[in-house]
């Protein structure tokens, strides 16, 4: 059920409420397995506001993280660039001006000890977290889909052969595994192997929704009606069994966004993510720790953006829901 | 029964097994030569191969492999001769750092990880629970949403970031709390208590939000049942539809997840423990992962895995125990 490592269970939204609640719309719209139209979900999703004021954030964090290098160019810093001026050396690097430094010059203030800005870090580090997330999320998606499909369609051998895959790597100490393998590989490409190693470690929680609806719709009047037809295997899979898992992926897939932004920012906090001097949500809160007692602005301002980007991802996720269940009839 | 145990004890060790398997194979495809590392300054090349010898690394990799597992069982003998090293039954091998044991390492901060974990757990049963029965009982109510909304902020907080606003807050600012130090229980309890509110309130509040809307969930699906209908009907008190009818089977899926989540915590909370400094094998797998100290890395995956498998096996036991619809087909 719930990814059973350690503490970055609860550290990224709870793995466990988006899990557990997940297998009750599986039930109900393998059932139903009407098609409500996206028009229909997004009317109502559109007069709810916390889904809205989520998705507003998520726009704009996404805008921020795209014309990142516009708004450092009016911000008028770049993410490297030291300023000796706005931090005090005779207290130990910290920042001049209260808030960390915040004003004009620093819209978000300045890093004690390096004086490099703050607002150009968050902007790149948003960067940083939306790519790795989304990526995640989209391979993810395509392998739990696909090797769902596969296990549910076919059954037999195959399903045998993936649901062991999936009991033993949900049973596996992931997070202590992906550290390892993480601090152990050359930190050239970071940014790629957080993907593959969320990713292998993600796609179980979809696939094995995908395998129990699919397996209850192969059995349905319309799938034998294609197969009398003559319809081909692969025809079937991606013409008549997909669309009807459509509602379920979304959810699901949005769902699983915050636990990944929250692994990302995570392991980077721990050391073994995203390499510095490249910035990150979680590194900058990481860098923070030495220094909470003094700057408290250091730590809340990445803090902040991160919590509000788990929480929006998070909420829009969970109306998502509740829209897609109540138009299945539930 | 014992045929039921049987495949579950076969199937929990060839988890283990691949677990050990896989984490081995990747160390020993991505490592850097441990005897280097061992061998630190002054080093010569006939050295190193003594090293080598003396730790089985000359061998081929299913040769170490079989070694390293036997010795989990039976122990096993380090180098031979004078300077052989015995290394008793439950051996995982010795710190490339400190030359501990690493059996020994994990023993000595087992009881601190526990007392983390039981903490935190005690925290979130109790919120979780009286949570989630508040809402479902006023569903639909004020208090209702308000704890939804209370459940999807606390599953957004990553837990370096609560942890440390709640340092900055509690002990900083308020000063409601002291300032952690390590200290026996014998020689100071209450600072000792002290120390540990922090980390379970962090560990707690993300589970507690989960176990809230799953247990929220669970009792509203339940109600919907037509033997709670038909309870009613008979004219039984609600108090009583409650307690006969609607908690057990509406708890019993809590028990399955609890058992995983606690025993996923007691293989150590390694964000938790690193931000509060505490020495449990959460923290001691984060430090060695820095140095990439190999055997530990490998003895705390393994005690992960073990006990989240060992967690699994006594849901599985309890579960027979609590609900009676398993123990037919068992």
């Amino acid at each position: 059920m719930t990814s059973p490592q350690t503490d970055l269970t609860a550290a990224t939204a709870g793995g466990a409420g988006a899990d557990d609640t997940a297998e009750a719309p599986a039930a109900t719209q393998a059932a139903g397995a009407v098609q409500a139209g996206a028009g229909g979900t997004w009317q109502a999703l559109r007069r709810d506001v916390g889904a809205m004021l989520g998705l507003g954030y998520i726009v704009l964090v996404t805008l921020v993280a795209i014309f990142a290098p516009v708004l450092t160019s009016i911000s008028g810093w770049t993410p490297y660039e030291f300023d000796q001026t706005a931090i005090d050396p005779n207290l130990g690097g910290m920042p001049i001006g209260p808030w960390g430094g915040m004003g004009a010059e620093h819209w978000l203030g300045v890093e004690p000890g390096s004086g490099r800005d703050i607002f150009a870090r968050i902007v790149y580090g948003a960067r940083v977290s939306m790519s790795i997330a989304l990526s995640a999320t989209l391979l993810t998606t395509v392998l739990g889909v696909s090797l769902g499909l596969l296990a549910g369609y076919f059954g037999g051998r195959v399903d045998l052969v993936v649901s062991r895959v999936m009991d033993f790597l949900m049973a596996f100490p992931a997070l202590i595994f992906m550290i390892a393998v993480l601090s152990a590989l050359p930190a050239s490409n970071r940014s790629t192997l957080l993907v593959v190693v969320i990713s292998v470690f993600g796609w179980p929680y979809l696939a094995r929704v995908v395998r129990g609806q699919t397996m209850s719709l192969a059995q349905r009047e319309f799938v034998e009606a294609a197969r009398a037809a003559g319809a081909s295997g692969a025809r079937i899979v991606f013409r008549e069994i997909l669309p009807n898992l459509r509602s379920t992926i979304i959810v699901m897939s949005t769902l699983a966004v915050p636990g990944f932004i929250g692994t990302e920012a995570g392991l980077s906090f721990l050391g073994v993510g995203v390499v510095p001097p490249a910035p990150s949500w979680g590194q900058m809160i990481a860098a923070s720790v030495k220094w909470y007692a003094v700057d408290p602005a250091y730590f809340l301002v990445p803090g902040m953006c991160l919590f509000l980007l788990v929480l929006a991802f998070t909420v829009l996720g969970d109306r998502l829901r509740a829209v897609v269940d109540a138009q299945e009839g539930r | 029964m014992p045929r039921f145990l049987l495949t579950r004890v076969s199937s929990g060790l060839m988890v283990l097994l691949l677990v050990c398997l896989f984490t081995y194979l990747v160390f020993f495809a991505l490592s850097p030569d441990p005897a280097v590392q061992i061998c630190g300054k002054n080093c010569t090349p006939e050295l190193i191969d003594q090293i080598r010898g003396n730790l089985g690394l000359d061998q081929p990799f299913w040769t170490q492999f079989f070694l390293f597992v036997v010795g989990i069982f039976a122990g096993r003998t380090y180098g031979d001769g004078a300077g052989a090293v015995e290394c008793a039954a439950p051996c995982l091998g010795y710190s490339f750092q400190s030359s501990q044991a690493v059996w020994d390492m994990i023993v000595q901060r087992l009881p601190v990880s526990a007392t983390v974990a039981i903490g935190a757990a005690v925290l979130w049963l109790l919120a979780g629970l009286v949570g989630g029965l508040l809402s479902a009982v006023k569903e639909g109510t004020f208090l209702d949403r308000f704890t939804t909304g209370l459940t999807l902020t606390s599953m957004s907080i990553p837990n370096y970031v609560l942890a440390l606003v709640l340092q900055y807050v509690l002990v900083v600012q308020l000063q409601w709390l002291p300032f952690p130090q390590a200290v026996r229980f014998a020689d100071d309890p209450v600072q000792w208590f002290l120390n540990f509110v922090m980390p379970w309130m962090v560990l707690a509040i993300g589970y507690a939000a989960a176990y809230t809307r799953l247990t929220r969930a669970n009792v509203l699906d339940v109600l919907r049942e037509n033997y709670v209908r038909t309870a009613y009907a008979k004219g039984l008190p609600q108090s009583l539809v409650w307690r006969r009818h609607a908690l057990r089977p509406a708890l019993t899926p809590i028990v399955t997840i609890f058992g995983m989540d606690f025993a996923g915590l007691l293989g150590g909370a390694l964000i938790t423990e690193t931000v509060f400094g505490i020495n449990g094998v959460g923290k001691m797998a984060a430090d060695s992962i820095a140095r990439n100290d190999q055997p530990v890395i490998m003895g705390v995956t393994l005690l992960a895995g073990f006990l989240v498998v060992v967690g699994n096996m006594v849901v599985d036991v309890v579960y027979t125990a609590i609900d009676p619809r398993v123990r037919v087909n068992a």
